[in-house]
């Protein structure tokens, strides 16, 4: 019966240390989102993009493990130079990703124009790397190089052809933003999210190129 | 919903019982002996039937204590309109018992490595006795080096079972003339054997009971293995890994024979 | 005055019409009721293909009606254990447990309105059913399913008809299957991790999430970082058969006398990118099931559960052990001796924690005032057969032994009994205690204890003595005994294992008449029919759909605080205020 005298109080054993309740409840996000799904907090898309980099990341050591115990494996492994396009696909994303940096910090400053300028600026160098991309795919095959070819231009062509969708995904959430605002999640969580993802893909290129090419 | 109502004892009686009845068949049928594994024909075989009764003893341990454990554990707390005990923990029970599995299970480990390492991590000696085993869909074949004791060339493209060079021994190799190639595997008791695995094009096994050993015959790799054979007699040679359709008739004979009756083989096979 | 804390939040509107409400909803009871449904129907295929396997073993040249020819051939036989074993690990195993309770109860044990990403649970859902048709379209494309067993060991599922019927078109049905069915599996995980991370309610710490929270989790952590492997390998496989790759597939192959083009590839490669997915696989098939014992094992004995801390220590255990033994699947594959120890000393490993939650369970049950309700026997049941699975497993983690019972029936008993039954009594158990909160009726108990009893023994029936045919040297897959005459010699096991199978198939129309009967015709269930602590418990039966009508709870206590002294009732509920509890 609420409100009856308590004698000693009832003693539950708390497993993990005392605790109260957290004193705020987490926070919804604002807007209406339709369609009958709850609003999340913001940062939920944060980790949301963390998880998904850990098995995005899991799939290309995947990749990256075949690749090395193939190699090690026999004596066929037949040198592939990289087509020179491919040097400069790698500066073009690594100067995206700092035209992405720009484009942030301009945000955060509610410099929307400039925000806007860079972002855009980011687009057009995904464009040109996934751009570059294709052409050395061309040239490869010009010179006969295909993907069932030789062990290591199989894993040439697999690791940019996965990395170039996920790219792709990338430079299309690049226009998405850029085209109009996300109802669900606000502007500085969006671009907070595809940043994470441009970066973590501009870092993998990164290293797909050193295993490819560096080392033999 | 009254909560201080006595369930019927039917139940528990019955689930403890039958968990009662699980251990005394488990263990009657594992005691009588009814299902073994044929007696082994080497000496490592012996040592893997010890470290198999080793792990029989220890988990038969474990797989009684913890059914017969439940069982009471079930039946005694019943409700019988008793309070239940509010506990979360007992430290001193959690540190045993997670120190014995510990102890148990990795011990057990240990000690298992003995005979692994005598089977693959030490190689067949100088002198051992070479034969090739080539698995392929669905039959094994069996190469010895011949009295040049050299074994010749092999080329793929030269396949044929249905001109009899079932291994593709390569015609321009004068080595192999003297090959000798035969479906089943003829080998000399007390001589250590070194068998040389290999498989033309999927995944097979080389499985005899009795040595207490398998292989997989993999395309594209060589494998060794290696026993001495102590017993005389004539042993099932089984593929394990699914190979295809014709996998549950993949077989063949493994024949221990007296060092006389090998070398009576051997001049036969030349013969021919 | 409300004796529980609330945060009154703007709760959008429920979808109307048909399709937004039970087809394409983002509601996560929905999905997970999708996910149930799907596995409902896989479960009976799976067990239609082991029925036939074992009339098979038994009556090899029956005539059976519908099968072209009349007869089974080795190659059907084969084909059925392939689909048997995909469909019962992906699409049961991995389902019902997770994707099924995991999305129903997840965001409701730990007080949310549903999960992170409502949108992406959805797509899982429908891409898993896509993955499913693609899957059993395989039984009729041209060569039939593939025979290359669930494993898929290269070259044998690598070169195309060429290896056996049903390895062409079957066979690549099944890879783009699965292939989905990985996109489908990471989704799921990405959502349980985030919202287990980010939408916990006010004082729903780490420490007070039920085990079955724990269990998702986990085993979703273990899905995130497995799958993309298995993904990995699956697009290699594809590539090695249409595009002219050779990553798993050597020079020099000869098949039917034909050298095939090929040059350099492993197989080895592809059972090490396999079995690195597919040991995790088959504790994720499992963990949720432990999760479940021990939540009804603490409920229906008015217990805490025993050790809770180490049982969630020991479930993270499990699955960071878990990726590292996939070796022992491949002792004898070639792969060098010496990550056969390391290997080994791992798996032995594993056992601990697992032998800390068996212990831990009679923990539990020990002291406590034991109702024996039908989702309590099969969670006892679990228990049991948990045991019985996991100890054989000590002998095929030493490779010594393993070199004698690789590719015996010793092997399949043990996986079974562990996955093919332990599990599966898990998926049961949840089924029994969260029917009446899903569907708002009480299942019949009459027929449940029927459905168990028959169960219980008839699955240790099948699978005990087939540890026996094992050790005496029985090999699986054979789809007839007739190579050596000592396998012949063991029919009458196998006579006797068939006819168990039979009855305790038979048996389990006792669920699905329950199941189906109860939709419609049970008693209305209350909203916490047995009187358990957490949240799911506060809810309607069956919740609205925000879960909890717009007032979250905020939680005060762990989620098992059975028979608390001083306290009027034996059991508080997570939410009740301290100085609200009635003495």
């Amino acid at each position: 019966m609420p409100g009856a005298v308590a004698t000693e109080p009832i003693v539950t054993i708390e497993v993990g240390g005392p605790r109260g309740p957290k004193s705020t409840p987490p926070r919804r996000g604002g807007g209406d989102s339709g369609g009958g799904a709850h609003e999340v907090p913001q940062r939920t898309y944060v980790t949301g993009m963390t998880i998904a980099l850990a098995g995005i990341l899991m799939f290309f050591m995947a990749l990256a493990s075949a690749l090395i115990v193939r190699k090690g494996m026999s004596n066929d492994w037949q040198n592939l130079t990289a087509p020179k396009i491919l040097y400069l696909d790698t500066l073009i994303l690594l100067a995206s990703s700092f035209t992405l940096v720009r484009s942030r910090r301009h945000l955060a400053q509610g410099h929307l124009d400039s925000f806007r300028y860079w972002w855009n600026i980011t687009t057009v160098l995904g464009i040109f790397f996934l751009a570059g991309q294709l052409i050395a795919w061309r040239q490869l095959a010009h010179a006969g190089v295909y993907l069932g070819t030789s062990p290591n231009s199989s894993f040439f062509y697999v690791f940019t052809a996965a990395h170039g969708i996920h790219l792709l995904g990338g430079v299309l959430a690049l226009i998405g933003v850029a085209l109009r605002p996300t109802q669900r999640m606000t502007r500085s969580t969006v671009t907070e999210v595809i940043s994470m993802y441009w970066h973590f893909m501009d870092a993998l290129w990164v290293f797909i190129f050193l295993l490819l090419f560096l080392g033999r | 919903m009254n909560r201080t109502a006595k369930g019927s004892a039917a139940t528990p009686a019955i689930l403890s019982l039958l968990l009662v009845l699980l251990v005394v068949i488990t263990a009657y049928v594992f005691a009588s002996g009814a299902f073994k594994a044929p007696p082994p024909i080497t000496e490592i075989g012996k040592q893997v039937d010890h470290q198999y009764d080793l792990t029989l003893i220890v988990t038969s341990v474990v797989f009684i204590l913890s059914q017969l454990g439940l069982a009471w554990v079930i039946f005694r707390y019943r409700d019988r309109g008793q309070k239940a005990e509010y506990n979360h923990r007992n430290t001193k029970f959690e540190a045993i018992w997670t120190t014995a599995t510990i102890v148990l299970f990795v011990g057990l480990g240990l000690m298992a490595r003995h005979a692994w390492a005598v089977t693959h991590l030490q190689p067949a000696g100088s002198d051992a006795l070479q034969i090739e085993v080539t698995a392929n869909q669905f039959v094994f074949n069996f190469r010895y080096a011949g009295p040049d004791g050299k074994f010749g060339r092999l080329d793929p493209k030269q396949v044929s079972a249905s001109s009899g060079n079932p291994v593709g021994l390569d015609s321009a190799d004068p080595n192999g003339k003297d090959d000798i190639v035969v479906p089943t595997l003829t080998i000399p008791v007390n001589r250590e054997i070194e068998l040389l695995i290999r498989s033309q094009d999927v995944i097979h096994n080389f499985y005899v009971r009795e040595l207490r050993l398998q292989q997989d015959a993999v395309p594209g790799m060589v494998i060794p293995i290696h026993f001495t054979a102590t017993q005389v007699g004539r042993y099932d040679i089984l593929c394990t890994q699914l190979c295809g359709l014709g996998h549950y008739k993949m077989h063949s004979f493994l024949d221990v024979v007296s060092e006389q009756d090998y070398q009576a083989f051997l001049k036969q096979q030349a013969a021919q | 005055m409300s004796s529980h804390a609330h945060s009154a939040v703007h709760v959008p509107p429920a979808p109307t019409g048909f399709w937004r409400k039970y087809i394409f909803s983002v509601d996560h009871k929905v999905i997970g009721i999708q996910y149930y449904l799907l596995a409902l129907l896989s479960v009976t295929v799976g067990i239609l293909l082991s029925v036939l396997m074992r009339f098979h073993l038994v009556w090899p040249s029956a005539h059976i009606p519908l099968i072209p020819g009349g007869m089974m051939t080795p190659e059907q036989y084969l084909s059925l254990l392939t689909m048997h074993g995909t469909i019962m690990v992906f699409f049961v195993l991995t389902t019902a447990p997770q994707s099924g309770f995991g999305n129903y109860f997840l965001p409701i044990q730990i007080g949310a309105p549903d999960m992170a990403f409502p949108v992406i649970n959805m797509m899982s859902f429908w891409v898993t059913f896509v993955a499913l048709c693609f899957m059993l379209a395989a039984f009729f494309v041209p060569g039939g399913a593939p025979l290359s067993g669930w494993t898929t060991y290269t070259p044998l599922s690598g070169l195309g008809e060429v290896t056996g019927p049903g390895e062409g078109w079957g066979q690549t049905m099944w890879l783009i299957s699965i292939v989905l069915f990985c996109f489908a599996s990471l989704m799921g995980a990405l959502n349980f991790i985030a919202t287990t991370i980010d939408l916990r309610a006010p004082g729903m710490t780490l420490m007070r999430m039920p085990l079955t929270v724990w269990a998702w989790f986990v085993t979703a952590v273990l899905g995130l970082l497995a799958f993309g492997v298995l993904l990995a390998g699956g697009l290699l496989l594809i590539l090695d058969r249409s595009a002219g790759t050779s990553f798993f597939i050597p020079a020099g192959v000869v098949v039917n006398d034909a050298v095939q083009n090929h040059a350099g590839g492993s197989p080895l490669l592809w059972q090490h990118l396999f079995w690195f997915f597919g040991h995790p696989e088959v504790y994720i098939a499992i963990l949720p099931g432990m999760g479940v014992a021990s939540h009804v094992l603490s409920t229906f004995s008015r217990k805490p559960v025993f050790g809770y801390r180490a049982m969630a220590y020991a479930m993270c255990a499990i699955g960071f052990l878990g990726f590292m033994v996939w070796g022992h699947h491949m002792f004898v594959s070639g792969m060098s001796p010496f990550s056969g120890f390391a290997f080994s000393v791992l798996t032995m490993s594993i056992g601990v924690p697992s032998a800390i939650k068996t212990f831990n369970w009679l923990g539990t049950l020990w002291g406590g005032k034991i109702q024996f309700k039908s989702p309590m026997l099969f969670a006892i049941g679990f228990v049991s057969l948990f045991v019985s699975g996991g100890l054989s497993g000590l002998f095929l983690a030493q490779p010594a032994i393993d070199q004698y019972l690789h590719a015996t029936y010793y092997v399949v008993a043990h996986f079974h009994l562990v996955m093919g039954v332990a599990a599966i009594f898990g998926i049961f158990a949840a089924t029994y205690f969260w029917f009446p909160k899903m569907f708002g009726r009480m299942m019949n108990e009459t027929l449940a204890k029927w459905h168990f009893w028959f169960t219980f023994v008839g699955t240790y029936c099948i699978f005990m003595p087939m540890h026996f045919v094992g050790i005496a040297g029985g090999i699986r897959r054979y789809s007839e005994p007739s190579a050596a005459q000592y396998l012949m010699n063991l029919q009458p096991v196998h006579y006797f294992m068939s006819i168990a199978a039979f009855i305790t198939a038979a048996a389990q129309l006792f669920f699905f008449v329950n199941f189906f009967w109860s939709l419609k015709k049970g008693p209305i269930a209350p909203k916490n029919p047995w009187d358990a602590t957490t949240l799911e418990w506060i809810t309607d039966s069956p919740p609205v759909h925000d879960n909890f009508g717009g007032v979250y709870p905020s939680v005060y206590r762990g989620p098992y605080e059975f028979s608390v002294p001083g306290a009027a009732r034996d059991f508080i509920p997570q939410d009740v205020k301290p100085e609200a509890v009635e003495r």
